[in-house]
């Protein structure tokens, strides 16, 4: 019975981490009127992770690093061909116009994720 | 949302009066979002507070009639030096507290001396339960507050991986300490140690990483490094001593003999050499005399000299290439694409591998099952490390993109750096590129009833009206011999052909004459046969003849040369040596083309190309299947370089317009040419290893750790040792690409 039981609680964590991880995607924060976004740069993620914009429409996004690693020392937007080095706790600007569609950013290994979604 | 404001200093120059200060202290308070704008009148500096873009601010005070330009300080990178250096420390100490508890519980498990859980020793083992979570909370707490943050986002990092390692060895020992009758006897066994121990290598590995990941950076930091703190400037007749950060626009600069050049601008006053190698490679001090440029960061050698500056903080040519540079470490090529594609579903896909290694081992293991479980779920936890895979191509071109600085080969970017080493073809321009771009007088002939200076006086002032890129040589040519011009009139050019032109030589003598080549002798019936001989000799020597005719008879020849740069032939040597065809493009005339080719070396030969057709040319090697690299000037050739796999504007010093090719070559050297392909190959060839290295590591590593070949040879990997190998495995890859530090170009000079 108790095997019955871990292999089931197994496959069912299986699904979840696909569902979780792959499939279901966390809410995206919009973009205020000012056109400018914190972002947080700390403990493996960026904060808000998803950040949803007007396509085609000027966009600062303001990255904070609080994580002294040097995982976190840069920031790349690998389709939109930009790239910024990330000073510890000190705000740096981003200022974008991104097209329409998902643009994906990280650090340079592409452990901390975020999308900056277009629309 | 509230936007955090910062402070913006700026350099305002044209400011005379307080007038001005109200003037550009009102237009900046009026930018959107500016809380506080102060103008300094005597530093000629404003401060701005406020949630604002310098972009803005500069705007509004040109708007108002002043330059502006931000004032940057080297403060930044010491500061992230300063970081670095006390993250480094914090990881040492953090391991430091780890191994010390994690060793001696492993080395105790190893004599036999620890108690066992059950009976007299629970006590024991609930007292190392609690140092070791202090241990976990001390040394390791980024792994578990990173795996929560990470998991809210729908993200999991190796944060992740290492803090479910350790956090399930604790969790199932601390389980086997109070509750004991959970597990069969044989399986209660406890892996504090083992939690402790990896959370101290993976805190030495991150350490010994920072720090060759320090070195990576070195080339901007060596660049940084040339602009000097101070500037001497001359302000209402004193000399005053200054922070780089104050210099203003316009400010007169004094730079005495041995010091270095604070910021960009132009000599006034004095003349001195001036080593620009740092910037450019170019190992020959340039002469500098008033209304030459200077470049910040370079050092001035034997004279000493005033200079206005002109470009300043982040303007300045320094502060572009450190920019370019940084821009380029940061960019991927293709290469490193599809291991950001793994990386981006490696965790998820090992926390599956995991949880599937302890279904087989739950399922089927031998006894004590329990422990076998967890030891090779632990283990596949610990091993997989996906730094090693984000890092390989990233970290590589970091080094190479710097190495490459370090020629005075300006990369912009991953791409081209990947392109470069691919070519197989190099396309070079001829005039400015595989020679020196500044043309000479090489040989006057006149006829028996002439003599030079009238063949040259006459010469000169004909083409004095003519905007001919030739024509400035004769001109120079005049002007050393104290030649006077002559007045000319009717003058008419003949494209492809030459020039025809009336020359006053005295109030009742004018003559008529033609300047140009043999169609133009041709058209107007003049016997040339005197000195054709001499004329296709001089050809053949990649000398341009003119003939002049006065009169309707010939008077002479002109010949005028374009002399090869010292090390063309070397450099195309290099370039032949790596397996490389070498063509050159021109819109010279093919006698003189070839006779450059034969000079250098070149393989193929195009001539009489004009400008807009050089793109079309280099379409046509394209569709042959090369892939080419051409070499220009990066303004006439732009279209050329565009079309080009990859583009190399070469220059002259640091003058070159960096943004318009893939590669800027900062000296004239075609070696800058070789030298790019050079560090391309290398730094390519590097990451490859690296993707190589982690890619096999993952690939052996994982099923070795879930156990694969304990049915055959009953070997189960320690998750100890999974922790050493985690921790190395992206400290190989850092190691590795800074073994591009010692690359060398192989380049043999020779002289002229």
């Amino acid at each position: 019975m108790s095997m019955l039981l871990v292999n089931v609680l197994g496959v069912g964590l299986i699904i979840f981490i696909v569902w979780w991880f792959w499939l279901s995607t966390p809410k995206a924060q919009r973009a205020l009127a000012s056109g400018v976004i914190d972002v947080r740069v700390e403990g493996g993620v960026y904060t808000p992770a998803r950040i949803e914009v007007t396509a085609g429409q000027s966009v600062t996004l303001r990255f904070l690093r609080k994580d002294p690693s040097p995982c976190a020392e840069q920031v790349v937007f690998a389709d939109l061909g930009i790239s910024h080095e990330l000073a510890l706790n000190t705000p740096q600007d981003i200022t974008l116009t991104p097209p329409v569609g998902e643009h994906p950013f990280t650090c340079q290994m592409a452990m901390y994720r975020g999308t900056l979604i277009a629309r | 949302m509230t936007v955090p404001s910062h402070t913006t200093r700026l350099s305002i120059s044209g400011m005379t009066c307080a007038g001005c200060v109200s003037r550009v202290e009102t237009a900046l308070k009026n930018v959107p979002g500016v809380d506080e704008a102060l103008v300094n009148l005597v530093e000629r500096t404003a401060q701005v507070r406020g949630s604002v873009s310098t972009t803005a601010l500069i705007a509004a005070a040109k708007g108002a009639g002043y330059d502006a330009a931000e004032l940057v300080g080297a403060e930044a990178e010491q500061d992230k030096e300063a970081a670095e250096a006390a993250h480094y420390r914090a990881l040492l100490r953090q391991s430091a507290v780890a191994a010390l508890v994690g060793f001696p519980l492993m080395f105790m498990d190893w004599f036999g001396v620890m108690p066992h859980v059950h009976g007299g020793g629970q006590i024991f083992w609930i007292a190392v339960a609690v140092v070791t979570l202090g241990v976990m909370v001390y040394s390791g707490a980024r792994f578990y507050t990173g795996m929560w943050k990470s998991f809210k986002v729908h993200n999991a990092n190796m944060d992740t991986l290492i803090g479910l390692g350790t956090g399930a060895a604790w969790v199932y020992s601390t389980l086997i300490t109070f509750v004991p009758e959970v597990v069969p006897e044989a399986a209660r066994h406890v892996y504090f140690e083992a939690a402790a121990i990896i959370i101290a290598l993976i805190n030495l590995g991150s350490a010994l990483e920072t720090r060759a990941r320090g070195k990576t950076s070195q080339a901007i930091k060596r660049l940084i490094g040339l602009q000097p703190k101070t500037a001497r400037v001359i302000r209402d007749g004193q000399e005053l001593d200054i922070d780089i950060a104050q210099v203003g626009l316009d400010d007169t600069v004094r730079v005495r003999p041995g010091e270095k050049i604070p910021v960009d601008g132009v000599v006034i006053d004095g003349h001195s050499s001036v080593d620009e190698a740092m910037l450019t490679g170019e190992p020959i001090p340039v002469e500098k005399k008033v209304g030459d440029h200077v470049t910040g960061g370079t050092l001035n050698k034997t004279g000493g000299f005033l200079f206005q500056a002109k470009r300043i903080g982040k303007d300045t040519a320094l502060a572009r290439i450190v920019e370019l540079v940084r821009q380029a470490q940061n960019s991927k090529p293709a290469i490193g694409r599809l291991a950001d594609k793994i990386s981006a579903v490696f965790v998820p896909a090992v926390l599956i591998i995991a949880v599937l290694t302890f279904l087989v081992w739950f399922n089927v293991g031998p006894e004590p099952r329990a422990s076998f479980t967890l030891v090779a779920t632990m283990t596949v936890l610990i091993i997989a490390c996906p730094c090693a895979l984000g890092l390989a191509t990233p970290i590589s071109i970091m080094v190479g993109v710097g190495k490459a600085a370090e020629y005075g080969v300006l990369i912009r970017n991953g791409e081209a750096l990947q392109q470069a080493g691919k070519l197989t073809t190099v396309v070079l321009d001829k005039t400015g590129t595989v020679t020196l771009g500044r043309p000479a007088v090489t040989a006057l002939l006149p006829m028996p009833d002439w003599n030079e200076s009238d063949l040259l006086q006459i010469a000169a002032s004909v083409e004095a009206a003519s905007e001919h890129p030739l024509a400035q040589a004769m001109l120079d040519a005049a002007k050393s011999r104290g030649l006077e011009l002559l007045r000319t009139e009717n003058f008419a050019a003949v494209a492809g052909h030459g020039i025809s032109a009336h020359v006053i030589r005295s109030a009742s003598e004018k003559a008529s004459m033609l300047f140009g080549n043999q169609k133009l002798m041709d058209q107007h019936k003049v016997d040339i046969n005197a000195l054709a001989p001499r004329v296709a000799e001089l050809a053949a020597q990649a000398q341009t003849a003119m003939y002049l005719a006065v009169d309707g008879k010939l008077a002479g020849v002109v010949a005028v040369a374009d002399p090869v740069k010292d090390d063309s032939r070397a450099a195309i040597a290099r370039l032949h040596a790596i397996g490389l065809k070498v063509v050159m493009l021109t819109g010279d005339q093919l006698a003189t083309a070839r006779a450059v080719a034969q000079q250098v070396g070149v393989d193929e030969v195009i001539a009489d190309v004009l400008p807009q057709d050089k793109a079309a040319k280099v379409v046509a090697l394209q569709q042959r299947g090369e892939i080419v690299g051409m070499v220009g000037d990066g303004i006439n050739d732009a279209p050329a370089l565009a079309q080009a796999d990859v583009g190399f504007a070469i220059g002259t010093g640091t003058d070159v317009a960096m943004e318009s090719a893939d590669v800027t070559l900062m000296r004239g050297s075609l070696h800058g040419v070789a030298d790019a392909i050079a560090v391309s190959r290398a730094t390519v060839r590097n990451i490859k290893q690296n993707l190589f290295g982690a890619f096999i590591y993952n690939l052996l590593g994982i099923p070795v750790a879930a156990g694969i070949l304990y049915p055959m040879f009953g070997v189960l990997l320690n998750p100890m040792i999974a922790g050493a190998a985690m921790a190395m495995s992206s400290v190989t890859v850092v190691t590795n690409a800074n073994r591009l530090r010692t690359f060398r170009a192989q380049r043999t000079e020779v002289s002229s």
